[in-house]
């Protein structure tokens, strides 16, 4: 039951990353590829309708993982109290800076929240990235399962380890080059002409960065952390994973060539959700590693919850994903194709 | 240790109390929208749908408030309250998650349609989705308060080997009496923050002499939707919300009421400021026997002072318990005059040239956002020094290695970040109502999206 679990709050969390790394992603290169004020409100409203439906994943993730393993949800949270702290100021700017834009005709109010939107997106993407480098990385638990580590100590290597060091600014830069490349293709996708052009370029230029940072971090990881490879040597089937990451690499630059620019957003989202499903299976059944002694390593089973809580929870779970997919379906379908600005005195 | 527990505890009422101005209004606005859009569905008057889509703009600047400040409350519990999750997140991380699987993802999707597919809809789907849109908020509504309810009246849960609470009864949590009540309670306050909103805008128009017939609209609806609820919201449910307490939260009746001694035959006290030290009440306007009839239906009857419970068990701030109460008491009284009268005058079709009474109408904007936040203050400081009604202290459910320091840092950047929000919501909702309802024409909503 714990597995299933496991495999459903990573599948959230993946969607989460894939859905709402497209609005984040498209923040990051906001300011580089849309120029005039016309160009800025086609990047806006590529994502208006859609961002706050991909947000509540992380809202959703985040209350399953609450009651699904507590004592990882209390763990974390609170271990990475500072971090976590700013993210939600950075999505509290987010947030606003997509929906408050509009509401003010006046060059000065875009300007603002159209540098609002690049900052927090940049921000974000390297807080997550780094987050998701301290899990790999572990962190010092205790025997009770609690943590406490310094936001940042020297950045060097081989000095005390920070939630923001070398590595995991290392993976937080991975991090924000794959999400550039995401939101460069959504607005690809979703924009033409001079604008489209732009992203397209864009996403050349961030796809090679995330290539030369992908393959860097991977191989630091292993080397720091030699144990991610146990699973993968064990079951062999999990190649599978990897496999995918690097297909969806591969797509990405022949589709950005071949300019079909659907198929290269599609590679990016197969990019995405193979490099968390490798994350996730080598992590398997630990949820936190721990750095100072493998023992303490918070596992699927010393942080879930109650069986029959988690019974229960199966059901509406499956309930509530349908709607959810009949939803978004719905929505996604409602706003498909190229976006288009109204034409003056035209009110859609 | 005690001033980390004090500063967790003040960044967690700063911004439970700041997010909560926002669903009040959402939830509120959410049934009058539907109202208006029922109406207008009925009567085929585009009136109705332009009033509709005024308040659209108006739910939409409030709903992105509520979201970007409602994500930190979820992540609170694990990032400040660790040690309360870890324990009881079996349970109410249930209806948690649920809240954001099944109403977060109707409330977002739908909030996307109605504002923007009003022509591509027709009027049938897109009263749909204002139905819909309600649903997902209401839905919203009873999954936090039943996770509320559970920690003021814990039921449906087994202790665990390890001292946690896992969930034994499914039903049990999702049908707890308590939430009943306090949901039922809980959104009839909603409603009249969105019903003296509306009537207050109305007045606002008509004092103005601008927009009169949306003026005359907006009071109608919000003076008849208003006291229908202020009512509601005194009997069964206020009544109901109250013997709850009464019958399980003893100790807490005896703070909220002020009563330091047990009585047969208690008073109520309308007035007075609870001396603690000293346990009086000074300077008491008192209705005597009140009390006893309102708990027990029975003039004579017992009512448990604070004297009858050990010091260590009362709620740690009698007086903000106290007053806060009274507030919220003292105001829904105050809201059934006004709407009475209001609904008298308009019934004698005189309401709208009744200056004063549209003074009063617009001046009562704030006060049912107080009342509402009043009532909350009572449920939470009432349950002290619980987390967990009779099962886990507050003082136990702190993050242990998160410093004082660290709160206060993260407290006075949401303090800073908040005061800039608070500002632009009131610069943007004026602008709004500055520009009024007559063009609002379909889809040049622009709230969601550059229009």
């Amino acid at each position: 039951m714990a597995t299933i679990w496991f495999c459903l709050v990573a599948f959230m969390l993946a969607m989460y990353v894939v859905l709402d790394g497209f609005d984040i992603g498209a923040g990051i290169v906001h300011l580089f590829v849309a120029r005039t004020d016309d160009e800025r409100r086609t990047v806006i409203r590529s994502i208006g309708p859609v961002w706050d439906g991909n947000e509540v994943w992380l809202i959703a993730a985040g209350g399953t993982l609450y009651f699904a393993f507590p004592g990882l949800y209390a763990s974390s949270f609170s271990g990475f109290y500072l971090p976590l702290m700013m993210v939600l100021w950075l999505l509290i700017l987010r947030g606003t800076s997509v929906e408050f834009r509009s509401h003010v005709v006046s060059e000065i109010w875009a300007q603002f929240w159209d540098g609002v939107f690049a900052f927090s997106g940049v921000l974000l993407a390297i807080f997550f990235g780094a987050a998701l480098g301290n899990v790999v990385r572990g962190v010092p638990l205790d025997a009770s399962g609690h943590f406490f580590e310094p936001l940042w100590t020297t950045f060097l290597p081989a000095q005390q380890t920070g939630i923001l060091d070398w590595f995991t600014i290392l993976v937080g830069l991975a991090a924000l080059a794959a999400l550039a490349t995401h939101g460069a293709l959504w607005v690809w996708l979703k924009t033409e002409n001079a604008l489209a052009e732009r992203a397209r370029r864009m996403a050349q230029l961030s796809s090679w960065a995330g290539m030369v940072l992908a393959a860097v971090v991977t191989i630091t990881a292993f080397l720091l952390r030699p144990s991610l490879f146990d699973n993968f040597s064990a079951h062999p089937l999990g190649f599978i994973f990897p496999a995918f990451t690097l297909a969806g690499l591969a797509g990405i630059t022949f589709e950005l060539y071949a300019r079909r620019e659907r198929l290269a957003f599609l590679a990016s989202c197969v990019y995405l959700l193979g490099m968390l499903s490798s994350v996730a299976y080598s992590l398997y059944p630990r949820v936190l590693p721990s750095s100072t002694n493998p023992a303490f390593a918070l596992t699927i089973d010393s942080v879930k919850a109650g069986d029959h809580g988690l019974r229960v929870g199966v059901v509406w779970w499956i309930i509530g994903m349908a709607l959810v997919a009949a939803y978004s379906v719905h929505t996604y379908r409602s706003f498909a194709g190229k976006v288009k600005l109204p034409e003056a005195g035209e009110t859609y | 240790m005690e001033e980390a527990l004090t500063v967790h505890r003040l960044q967690f009422a700063f911004t439970i109390t700041f997010h909560y101005i926002f669903p009040q209004l959402t939830m509120g606005l959410a049934l009058l929208i539907l109202v208006l859009k029922t109406v207008a569905l009925g009567s085929g008057n585009e009136q109705w749908n332009r009033a509709a889509r005024f308040w659209a703009k108006i739910f939409g600047i409030s709903f992105t408030m509520g979201v970007v400040t409602g994500i930190p409350m979820e992540f609170q519990f694990g990032t400040n309250w660790s040690e309360f999750s870890k324990m009881a997140g079996g349970v109410i991380g249930q209806t948690l998650a649920m809240e954001g699987v099944f109403s977060f993802f109707l409330e977002s999707s739908f909030l996307g349609l109605f504002l923007f597919g009003e022509k591509r809809l027709g009027p049938r789907a897109h009263w749909c989705a204002s139905l819909m849109m309600f649903l997902g908020s209401w839905l919203s509504g009873y999954f936090i308060v039943a996770t509320d309810a559970w920690m003021q009246h814990p039921v449906g849960y087994a202790m665990q080997p390890d001292g946690s609470f896992a969930l034994a009864s499914f039903w049990g949590l999702l049908c707890n009496p308590w939430a009943l009540w306090q949901y039922a309670h809980t959104m009839l306050g909603a409603v009249q923050t969105g019903s003296f909103t509306m009537a207050a805008v109305g007045a606002f128009y008509l004092l103005s002499r601008r927009h009169i017939e949306y003026g005359k609209l907006f009071i109608r609806t919000g003076v008849i939707v208003g006291l229908i609820a202020a009512f509601l919201q005194l009997w069964p449910t206020g009544d109901g919300q109250g013997l709850m307490i009464a019958r399980n939260q003893p100790i807490t009746l005896a703070a909220m009421e002020g009563l330091f001694e047990t009585q047969y035959g208690a008073p109520v006290a309308i007035l007075g400021q609870p001396d603690v030290p000293r346990r009086t009440l000074d300077n008491p306007l008192m209705i005597p026997r009140a009390l006893s009839f309102l708990t027990y239906r029975q003039w004579a009857a017992e009512v448990k002072g604070l004297d009858d419970f050990p010091q260590s068990e009362w709620p740690d701030s009698i007086p903000l318990l106290y007053f806060s109460y009274h507030i919220m008491i003292g105001l829904g009284t105050i809201f059934i005059a006004a709407l009475l009268l209001a609904a008298w005058l308009l019934f004698r079709r005189r309401l709208f040239h009744a200056r004063p009474m549209l003074w009063i109408l617009m001046l009562s904007l704030p006060f049912p956002f107080i009342a509402n936040t009043a009532g909350w203050i009572t449920a939470e400081v009432g349950r002290q020094p619980w987390l967990i009604y009779g099962l886990m202290r507050t003082r136990a459910g702190v993050s242990p290695q998160v410093s004082a320091g660290s709160v206060w840092f993260t407290l006075l950047g949401f303090l800073g970040m908040y005061a800039v929000l608070a500002m632009l919501f009131l610069f943007l909702v004026y602008r709004e109502i500055e520009h009024g309802p007559e063009e609002a024409l379909p889809n040049a909503v622009p709230a969601r999206a550059a229009g």
